[in-house]
């Protein structure tokens, strides 16, 4: 997910903004009467921002579940029930962890805990399927799958060691 | 009931300012600068003088100056004033340093010495909440990102303001006497607790006041108002300031009803204040003020300009953004005309408020046209610091 950045805007609401994957920024100002305003930026002037939207908290609603705000879950539920017993999970990286700084294959996770790390979350950045010498540092999240069992004892290995 | 040449009268002066206000809402100017002159044109020595009307026109005009305040404090909760402030302190200092002088210095160059300098000093620095955000959205700019630097900055000016009056009142009042720094005092002490208290206090004031039915709402919210404004003008504290608080201290569902209620009424009774305004300024005064009223203009213009310029640019906004910001708040309005009427209704030489009108006239004018060539304004600059980049 792109970085989002809000502003207050006196007397009006407050303005969010964020770059879409293809480079574009848009705009959403949240007024306090609950209308949503969508704006996107003018290519040649990045800091003017043309309206293209105003929707209601019933449309912004609607709109949301359109774009997947439900999706997502569903597609996740979907993919769990399909593979009856497999669960996909996050898992932070703190910096006491004895693993912050050393590589994947260091945890030994896939034979100890039978969880495989299918990517790693760093920031703005992802490394999908890293291999066993790709380093993990205190912040990032690891992005596993496995048995319900096995990722808890995924996330006490990753804490305690 | 022998009233018929009073309603004759007002009701002219209405149809008057309404096709005045069709004018403006046709060609997209602010309504401000039109109602002056029309005052300017019935007022004493102007083309047709009232005679009867010219009492309630005045009281309309003070009801008229308190709304306008209460509305405004009305946008904005304490819980946002303080966090504007604490985030835009730098931007709000600035514009202060930058708007301030002009007037000031104006004033002793004309001779009328350092008090009249502070009146002045004050309608250069602030700039016309009404105008710029009228103008903000007819242009479409709501969503730009310069605008919170706009919008911070007017909300920091009108909290100046809520200070400045009060101690502005003092100064007119008596130079230097113990007694008359008492309400300047008070109305400082009282907003600094109101905002120290921030969002505690209002929410149970607010809920008393809420009413579901319309008409109840509306007779409360604007006799408590009103009463207020009073009560503090009994006490030597300007009415307008304690509307301002009025209206900051109220918010949630009473606020927001209110807002629609008190809209139209405000709307009349402001435009009586304009007019009022007018009216109250001999014609005959404003020729020998035009000249240093327009050049103040210019130079004002040009350091709010600098202004948005500069704020915008802290707010990492490039240079057409900055522009906008900066002609945006180029325009004054109703604070420098109340500031201006505040300090002849303490006896100060009229000329003031002379140069008042005049140089909102200008302002309010030239202001919002500019905006429009904010992209033209800017070009030289944006060709210039893409060059500077290039190479």
């Amino acid at each position: 997910m792109g970085e989002i950045q809000e502003v207050k805007l006196p007397g009006v609401g407050v303005r969010y903004e964020f770059e879409t994957a293809e480079g574009n920024r848009i705009g959403v100002v949240s007024h306090r009467t609950g209308l949503r305003e969508i704006y996107a930026s003018r290519g040649d002037d990045p800091d003017e921002f043309k309206r293209v939207l105003g929707l209601s908290p019933d449309d912004a609603r609607t709109l949301a579940e359109l774009l997947g705000a439900t999706r997502v879950a569903q597609q996740l539920a979907d993919l769990q029930q399909r593979i009856e017993g497999l669960v996909i999970d996050w898992l932070p990286v703190r910096s006491d962890s004895p693993y912050a700084g050393k590589t994947v294959g260091d945890t030994r996770m896939r034979s100890r805990t039978g969880v495989s790390v299918v990517a790693i979350v760093r920031g703005e950045d992802a490394v999908p399927a890293p291999g066993p010498d790709v380093r993990v540092e205190s912040g990032d999240y690891l992005v596993v799958v496995g048995t319900a069992r096995g990722i808890e004892e995924a996330v006490s290995l990753l804490r305690d060691g | 009931m022998g009233h018929a040449e009073l309603l004759v009268e007002l009701g002219a002066v209405l149809l008057g300012l309404a096709v005045l206000s069709r004018l403006a809402s046709r060609t997209g100017m602010p309504t401000i600068p039109l109602y002056l002159a029309a005052g300017l044109a019935f007022g004493e020595g102007g083309l047709v003088p009232l005679v009867t009307a010219d009492e309630f026109v005045e009281v309309g005009a003070e009801i008229g100056l308190i709304l306008l305040l209460f509305m405004l404090g009305l946008e904005y909760t304490a819980s946002e004033l303080v966090s504007t402030i604490r985030a835009q302190r730098r931007v709000g200092l600035l514009d202060l340093a930058l708007n301030f002088p002009p007037g000031f210095l104006a004033a002793i160059a004309l001779g009328w010495g350092p008090t009249v300098g502070v009146v002045l000093g004050g309608v250069t620095y602030v700039s016309s909440s009404g105008i710029v955000a009228k103008v903000l959205s007819d242009q479409g700019w709501t969503g730009n990102r310069e605008t919170p630097v706009v919008l911070s900055t007017l909300v920091i000016e009108d909290l100046v303001m809520a200070l400045y009056l009060p101690v502005l009142g003092a100064l007119l009042a008596g130079a230097g006497g113990a007694a008359s720094l008492l309400p300047a005092v008070g109305s400082i002490a009282a907003v600094a607790l109101l905002l120290a208290a921030a969002t505690r206090i209002d929410v149970g004031i607010s809920r008393v006041l809420f009413s579901r039915s319309d008409e109840s709402l509306l007779l409360t919210i604007l006799g408590v108002t009103i009463l207020v404004a009073g009560g503090a003008e009994a006490f030597g504290v300007s009415a307008a300031v304690a509307a301002l608080l009025v209206g900051i201290v109220l918010s949630g569902p009473a606020a927001e009803a209110a807002q629609g209620l008190l809209t139209p009424m405000r709307d009349l009774f402001a435009a009586l204040f304009f007019a009022f305004v007018g009216l109250s300024v001999d014609p005959a005064t404003i020729p020998p003020v035009l000249v240093p009223a327009v050049l103040l203009a210019v130079v004002t213009l040009v350091t709010k300009a600098l202004t948005g310029w500069i704020g915008a640019a802290r707010a990492g906004v490039g240079v057409r953004g900055g522009t906008r910001a900066g002609l945006l708040l180029a325009a004054r309005g109703e604070f420098s005309i109340a500031i201006a009427g505040f300090a002849t209704a303490a006896g100060v030489a009229a000329d003031v408020e002379a140069l008042a009108v005049a140089y909102v006239f200008v302002l309010a004018i030239t202001g919002p046209i500019l905006v429009r060539f904010a992209e033209a304004i800017s070009a030289p600059f944006v060709r210039r610091s893409t060059a500077e980049t290039r190479g």
